[in-house]
């Protein structure tokens, strides 16, 4: 037997067959996602018949009747998800800022160079690993569960903003926003505790696209006297609003599909209130309420309402997809 | 000191070089270092609800923290003491399923994407696939399975849970995967093909064993996520105050209790000792969460070492 040898035909069988299932799988995979989307709107069709578009802009839900509509959800879906993603932006766009642009590692580097130990072997290690630290405990928050969340919300978040919240509305109970009192759960402690959970998603991205920002613009900007913020506002924000934009239409898709957190915190009242205290309910709790219990009649309701869901999601995460891919092209361009 | 360098010239004046140094009278610094104070304030703020978390699930979750929890079965409304082990054996159970779903078929997807045909029509489609597979709500998860597995079986079971937690494992495994086998250098695989090994004994003895450890941190983070998902579960494994297996054989097609349904169900109940066992179960599950997301980072550090 010589040291090289063609492949044996067991060893040609092996090859064929190996590629021939990674060919399967992938197709496997894409076959997965459309039998997902078909099987919810096949389950969907009859309630479909029976409601018509009607099931969207009907405000009751009454299995005795056989009354739907998910009008309330839906409001509540984009009221609680838009109120978090502003939190959340705010937030998170600040932490990535101030893990991009240096603050804590310059900061520590100052207080060291002052206690002239900036360039000791252990010492001087640590502007880095406090940036190193402070990304991971970021993320860490992504690693807590969601029904987690939930529990921590209703224990400490809502006792906690109760009296500002019923304070509030007694000061400033013509203001809309501040129509009702906080008798427990209620949109303001659903919509923080969704920005929580969106935080970090917005500032893994944001953080992405900052550092995407080429450094010779950024040496431009300081070479020109900018101040620090002069070239943040002027030059590396505007540089990374494609991909910053990107990051929150992103989250707003996970807000908007989150179920735990508000199933626990949102109150699952159905109503339409412009006020933050006023209970509410999502489409996500909605189905995470009622699936468990439901007859045949009302799972093909529910179906219907887990369709219009999938449509809301997949199309903004669709078009976030597309924005941070459209990011990344306009960055090439500037370098 | 100018004027002691150049004695002779006393008409020539010192610079005035005040207006170049930093000074917070200046409007411009005033407003970067108020900017800078108020982004540092900020990072501070979104860091104290982990802080506070993990502060209220040692407090009051590890106040009630004792062995027996983990092989006692879940009390009644009024009843004392109690524990939560079989919802551990369940959520061990439905993460296995849910593994042993994902984990072959998004390895094998991302081994297409990275090595049968990576510039294909076909990859583009199952990246994009991936992509929607990521934001796709945990809770339409268990819509599907809901549909595809409990209207089939005609009921709820740890199958069904497992199904559900499979197609949210899914994208975090292929897509993690494909990255690592796309960080094998060149260079091996291009030894091994010149040494005439055919396209599968590259992958199998090259290409799989040099990204193991990538891979294998994706399923790591992908199990993490997996055990402390709620929605999927609540009506395709919905919860059982019993064990999953009766007298020796699992039974896998039957309700089964997982930590997080546990900490819904709990959470929402007037009954003091059931609440404190919703934070023991809370801080059990964080700490297992951590612990299996703590094992991913360390086995992709030693990869980079």
């Amino acid at each position: 037997m010589s040291i090289s040898q063609p492949p044996t035909s067991g060893q040609r069988t092996a090859n064929k067959a190996f590629r021939l299932s990674t060919f399967a799988f992938a197709w496997l995979s894409v076959a997965l996602v459309v039998y997902i989307v078909c099987m919810i709107t096949w389950e969907a069709i009859p309630a479909f018949r029976e409601h018509g578009l009607g099931f969207i802009t009907g405000t009751t839900w009454d299995a005795n009747t056989g009354e739907y509509g998910i009008l309330p959800e839906i409001w509540g879906t984009l009221y609680s998800s838009l109120l978090a993603l502003l939190i959340g932006t705010v937030f998170g766009v600040s932490v990535a800022i101030f893990l991009t642009e240096g603050f804590l590692s310059g900061g520590v580097f100052a207080l060291l160079k002052a206690l002239h130990l900036q360039y000791h072997p252990l010492w001087g290690r640590l502007p880095e690993q406090l940036e190193h630290l402070l990304k991971n405990l970021v993320e860490l928050l992504a690693a807590i569960p969601s029904v987690v969340y939930g529990l921590w919300g209703i224990f400490v978040v809502i006792p906690m903003i109760r009296p500002v919240a019923n304070y509030l509305h007694e000061a400033l109970g013509w203001f809309p926003a501040f129509g009702t009192p906080l008798s427990g759960p209620g949109l303001l402690p659903a919509s923080l505790v969704l920005a929580i959970m969106i935080l970090p998603t917005i500032a893994a991205i944001s953080r992405d696209a900052l550092n995407a920002v080429p450094n010779k613009l950024r040496e431009a900007a300081y070479g020109m006297a900018a101040t620090r913020w002069e070239a943040i506002l002027y030059v590396i924000l505007p540089t990374s609003a494609t991909g910053l934009f990107g990051a929150v239409v992103l989250a707003f898709g996970r807000a908007l599909g989150e179920t735990m957190a508000l199933a626990m915190l949102v109150g699952n009242a159905n109503v339409i209130s412009v006020s933050l205290f006023s209970p509410a309910n999502t489409l996500a709790a909605l189905l995470a309420n009622n699936f468990p219990e439901a007859g045949q009649k009302e799972v093909g309701v529910l179906m219907y309402a887990a369709l219009v869901l999938l449509a809301i999601t997949l199309i903004v995460n669709i078009i976030g997809a597309a924005i941070l891919q459209r990011a990344s092209k306009n960055l090439e361009e500037v370098r | 000191m100018s004027a002691n360098i150049h004695p002779s010239a006393p008409s020539t004046p010192t610079p005035d070089t005040r207006h170049l140094e930093k000074s917070l009278r200046n409007k411009q610094s005033l407003f970067s270092f108020a900017m800078s104070a108020v982004v540092g304030m900020l990072t501070i703020l979104a860091l104290v609800p982990l802080f506070s978390v993990v502060l209220m699930l040692f407090y009051r979750g590890g106040k009630s923290l004792s062995f027996a929890l983990f092989y006692e079965l879940p009390p009644g409304p009024m009843q004392e003491g109690g524990g939560f082990g079989n919802a551990i054996l369940g959520t061990v159970v439905m993460v296995g399923i849910a593994a042993a779903i994902a984990v072959p078929m998004g390895v094998l997807a991302a081994l297409f994407l990275a090595e049968t045909a990576p510039d294909s029509r076909l990859a583009k489609t199952v990246r994009f696939c991936g992509k929607v597979l990521t934001g796709f709500p945990s809770i339409l998860a268990g819509v599907f399975a809901y549909g595809a597995v409990v209207l089939l079986t005609g009921g709820f079971s740890a199958v069904a849970g497992g199904v559900a937690l499979s197609i949210l494992m899914l994208p975090t495994v292929m897509l993690t995967a494909e990255e690592a086998l796309r960080m094998v250098p060149l260079k091996m695989k291009e030894a091994a093909i010149g040494m005439g090994a055919t396209d599968f004994q590259c992958v199998w003895m090259v290409l799989l064993p040099t990204s193991l450890p990538g891979i294998l941190t994706g399923v790591m983070l992908a199990v993490a996520r997996a055990a402390g998902e709620t929605a999927p579960l609540l009506f395709t494994a919905l919860f059982s105050n019993y064990w999953i297996s009766a007298g020796g054989n699992v039974e896998l097609m039957q309700p089964t209790a997982s930590l997080a349904v546990l900490i819904y169900n709990f959470s929402g109940v007037p009954f003091q000792n059931q609440v404190e066992l919703a934070w023991a179960a809370a801080l059990v599950l964080v700490l297992l969460v951590l612990t299996v997301n703590l094992i991913g980072q360390a086995i992709s550090r030693r990869r980079i070492d």
